[in-house]
């Protein structure tokens, strides 16, 4: 009945409402909801509103009756708007998910059989439930990244090692900016791989097969964090020019929706 | 339940000892919580003593046994907020609050609840940090619960039922309780929150007895007030500085410390120029007349939302070669201070954790501001974050080695400019942060010489705590990490001794007390409170 009034009254004001006004909208943004989920809508103390679909809003009915109502048991608070006010933040909520709209020139058919095949790159990435754990999963990756980031991953993987210290969170339970780890056990076995967990006595790392191996840190001789490090080889040498545009046009098409 | 009923219910699962009759008829004389040190079986406020020190005399687990400390109980917690309890123990039975503003008794020796209190909270309360609460506090057998939707209530402790329930403010406009009450003397003193919603901050105390207040200390003060001419027009009305955190007592100077939070709108302090008294402070007040004897300023015009809500810290020192009775505060700003607790002098502040946004303190505490520090469209990145070097959980004095402890946290964030707008139960934050890209924040248990701030130790942390400390007799500290564990390190060198993994991370405060006979140490873990003895 709350979502029915709500979509009733958005209807109302997109009657009187041709256009929402997005800077009014980025304004109320900075005044009620920055604090929680960031300037940059990427999350902080709240969720993460700059992607493409926002779970519990899936559609302006949704969005608009969270903006006014809250939700009940967490820390949304209700929160007094006219009705041009709602138009105007939900717009500007809604654009912080957009992918830029950037043109893509190679073949996603061909890029997938360079993923697969010459670029290697499933043994690390996983794609719907299926290839590796080493790197990020990349089901709707095209969705979450556009194609300029995605070109530059591959170029230079280590422009931009994605880690979630960025948008601010009170309790991190996953570290998940894939930190290369090296270390030495005490009687002298060496690991190296991508951190999976870590506490003030032990760290878990996963490495290169995909194993997981767990250290208690008083037993460690040696722990170095590979800060700035990915272990994802550049593609800039290994693929031609084209064959990066295949990729890319791949990994664009990835958009969880298979 | 009477108490031959409750009898019969405790001797079943003791079939070995003879039942134990809970005495459910708790009197905490004000006596009693003025000489906690001489009853350290109990823990009769929140801090453990009016002090501040939460150091526990309890000495059966110390340095040479710890290894073998395991869980006796746990009491589980059937609301999903963020469980931040320090228990109260009195004969036998913790009181414990739990989120929203719920409130528990609990058998010591098993964990058993004895009654529990259930309070209906409107869905409209707005609490901008998660509806909590730290704790209750117990005059006579009367507990005392402050609530997210702003009223204080008195509960009978031997079952948990409303003795009285007063109003203390508006929750519809963002008042809320968070805080354990204080009782001092004959009075009920309660902090309020709600700084991010553009209150005026206050302190309040209400007659134990009938619930009737007492007095109330404004923390921004109106027109004519000292102090009123740090806020520049009406910005005072909606000025904030809120007493979310319980403060500590001085029986001889008779005299309450406590903090004040930020000034509203948090980032933005364009339309309130000034130094926005009595923000981010502390506060000396005669608990009998509310009335203010002196204060202390940390963060002037404050704009990184660095709330100076902490428990202060009552110490007798040598500081500078002369004898002081004096109050130490490890403050969100990143410094620690020592103030003449008489006078409220300052006399010495030194960072405890990494700070990029002062060249130092000048002779009288106020901070010498770097440039380009304030929050920016562009975001402005600042040591500490606006979380700050420590927060609202607790430090720990030990009386044994004459040390402040502090779980410190070392995490930059970018603060951004936002645009203000005061509309009643609306937000009023005007900015926003972000965490630093690639820069992963860490913590440390610090420990500080009480009359110089130097660091004698640190033990790392992995990420930012938040949890307080409990330092014992038994020559430990006790704390605890995000990542779930509950550790004990030697209070002389910080080397660890003993580690619990509780599976959630710690957002509360550790105790410790006897049940019968045995001490044990306890603490609240993601929703769990725990148990541990040996």
């Amino acid at each position: 009945m709350r979502t029915l009034a709500i979509l009733l009254w958005l209807v109302l004001a997109s009657a009187t409402q041709a256009q929402p006004d997005f800077d009014a909208g980025q304004k109320l943004f900075q005044t009620h909801c920055t604090v929680c989920h960031g300037p940059r809508g990427d999350g902080g103390k709240g969720t993460n509103l700059a992607q493409p679909r926002l779970p519990r809003a899936v559609d302006d009915a949704a969005l608009a009756s969270i903006i006014i109502f809250g939700i009940p048991g967490t820390e949304m608070p209700q929160t007094r708007m006219t009705q041009q006010q709602l138009v105007n933040v939900m717009a500007f909520v809604r654009s912080l998910g957009a992918v830029p709209a950037e043109p893509v020139h190679g073949s996603a058919q061909r890029g997938e059989q360079i993923y697969r095949g010459k670029g290697n790159c499933a043994p690390c990435h996983a794609i719907q439930g299926r290839g590796g754990t080493l790197g990020p999963e990349l089901t709707d990756i095209g969705m979450r990244r556009g194609p300029g980031y995605l070109r530059e991953s591959l170029i230079d993987p280590e422009a931009a090692i994605p880690d979630n210290f960025t948008s601010y969170t009170k309790v991190t339970t996953l570290p998940a900016n894939f930190l290369q780890v090296r270390v030495m056990t005490a009687d002298g076995r060496r690991y190296t791989g991508a951190r999976v967990n870590e506490d003030a006595f032990s760290i878990q790392i996963r490495d290169t097969a995909g194993h997981v191996e767990s250290f208690f840190k008083e037993e460690l001789q040696e722990l170095h964090k590979d800060w700035g490090k990915s272990p994802m080889p550049s593609y800039r040498e290994l693929l031609s020019a084209a064959e990066l545009d295949d990729v890319v046009a791949y990994l664009a098409s990835l958009r969880g929706d298979r | 339940m009477n108490l031959r009923a409750l009898a019969a219910l405790t001797a079943v699962p003791f079939i070995a000892c003879p039942p134990l009759v809970v005495p459910l008829a708790a009197q905490v004389t004000t006596e009693r919580i003025l000489h906690a040190d001489h009853e350290p079986g109990n823990w009769l406020t929140y801090s453990g003593n009016y002090q501040g020190h939460r150091y526990s005399l309890l000495d059966q687990i110390n340095t040479s046994n710890v290894a073998r400390m395991k869980p006796v109980w746990m009491y589980q917690i059937n609301d999903l907020g963020q469980f931040e309890t320090t228990p109260l123990v009195v004969d036998g039975i913790l009181y414990i609050s739990e989120p929203p503003s719920n409130a528990t008794a609990l058998d010591a020796r098993t964990g058993r609840p004895l009654w529990m209190y259930r309070r209906p909270i409107p869905p409209d309360v707005r609490v901008c940090c998660g509806q909590v609460n730290r704790g209750l506090a117990i005059s006579g057998d009367t507990l005392y619960l402050g609530t997210v939707d702003a009223h204080l209530i008195a509960l009978d402790a031997r079952t948990g039922h409303v003795r009285w329930d007063a109003v203390v403010a508006d929750y519809r406009i963002g008042h809320a309780i968070t805080a354990a009450p204080l009782v001092v003397k004959e009075k009920v003193i309660v902090g309020i929150s709600g700084g991010e919603y553009g209150i005026r901050g206050f302190l309040d105390a209400y007659d134990a007895e009938t619930g009737r207040r007492a007095w109330r200390f404004w923390t921004v003060p109106g027109p004519g007030e000292p102090g009123h001419a740090t806020w520049a027009g009406d910005s005072w009305k909606t000025g904030g500085a809120p007493t979310w955190v319980t403060g500590s007592y001085d029986p001889f100077l008779n005299l309450l410390y406590w903090g004040t939070g930020n000034p509203g709108p948090d980032y933005n302090g364009g339309p309130r120029q000034g130094d926005n008294l009595f923000a981010n402070s502390i506060l000396a007040i005669d608990p009998d007349t509310g009335k203010l004897r002196w204060h202390f300023q940390f963060t002037p015009h404050d704009v990184h939302d660095w709330d100076a809500n902490h428990v202060p810290v009552l110490v007798d020192a040598t500081v500078r070669g002369r004898a002081r009775k004096a109050v130490a505060v490890a403050n969100r700003n990143s410094f620690y201070y020592v103030l003449d607790r008489v006078t409220g002098e300052f006399l010495l502040g030194t960072p405890f954790a990494k700070q990029t946004w002062a060249k130092g303190l000048n002779d009288r505490g106020r901070p010498v501001l770097l440039e380009g520090k304030s929050p920016s469209l562009e975001g402005t990145m600042v040591y500490p974050g606006l979380h700050g070097g420590t927060n609202w959980f607790s430090p720990s004095y030990s009386t044994q080695t004459g040390l402040f402890y502090v779980a410190a946290r070392e995490e930059a964030t970018s603060f951004y400019l936002g645009v203000p707008e005061y509309y009643p139960s609306n937000f009023f934050s005007a900015g926003g942060f972000r965490g630093i890209h690639g820069l992963e924040p860490w913590g440390a248990v610090r420990a500080l010489e009480i009359a110089t701030g130097k660091q004698v130790w640190e033990f790392p942390l992995h990420s930012p705590p938040w949890s307080g400390l409990l330092t014992t007799a038994g020559g430990m500290v006790f704390g605890g990490a995000n990542e779930g564990h509950f550790f004990a390190l030697n209070a002389a060198n910080g080397k660890p001794l003993w580690r619990f993994p509780t599976g959630g991370p710690i957002q509360s405060n550790p105790v410790s007390f006897l049940s019968n006979g045995k001490q044990l140490i306890s603490v609240a873990a993601g929703h769990a409170l725990f148990a541990f003895g040996q």
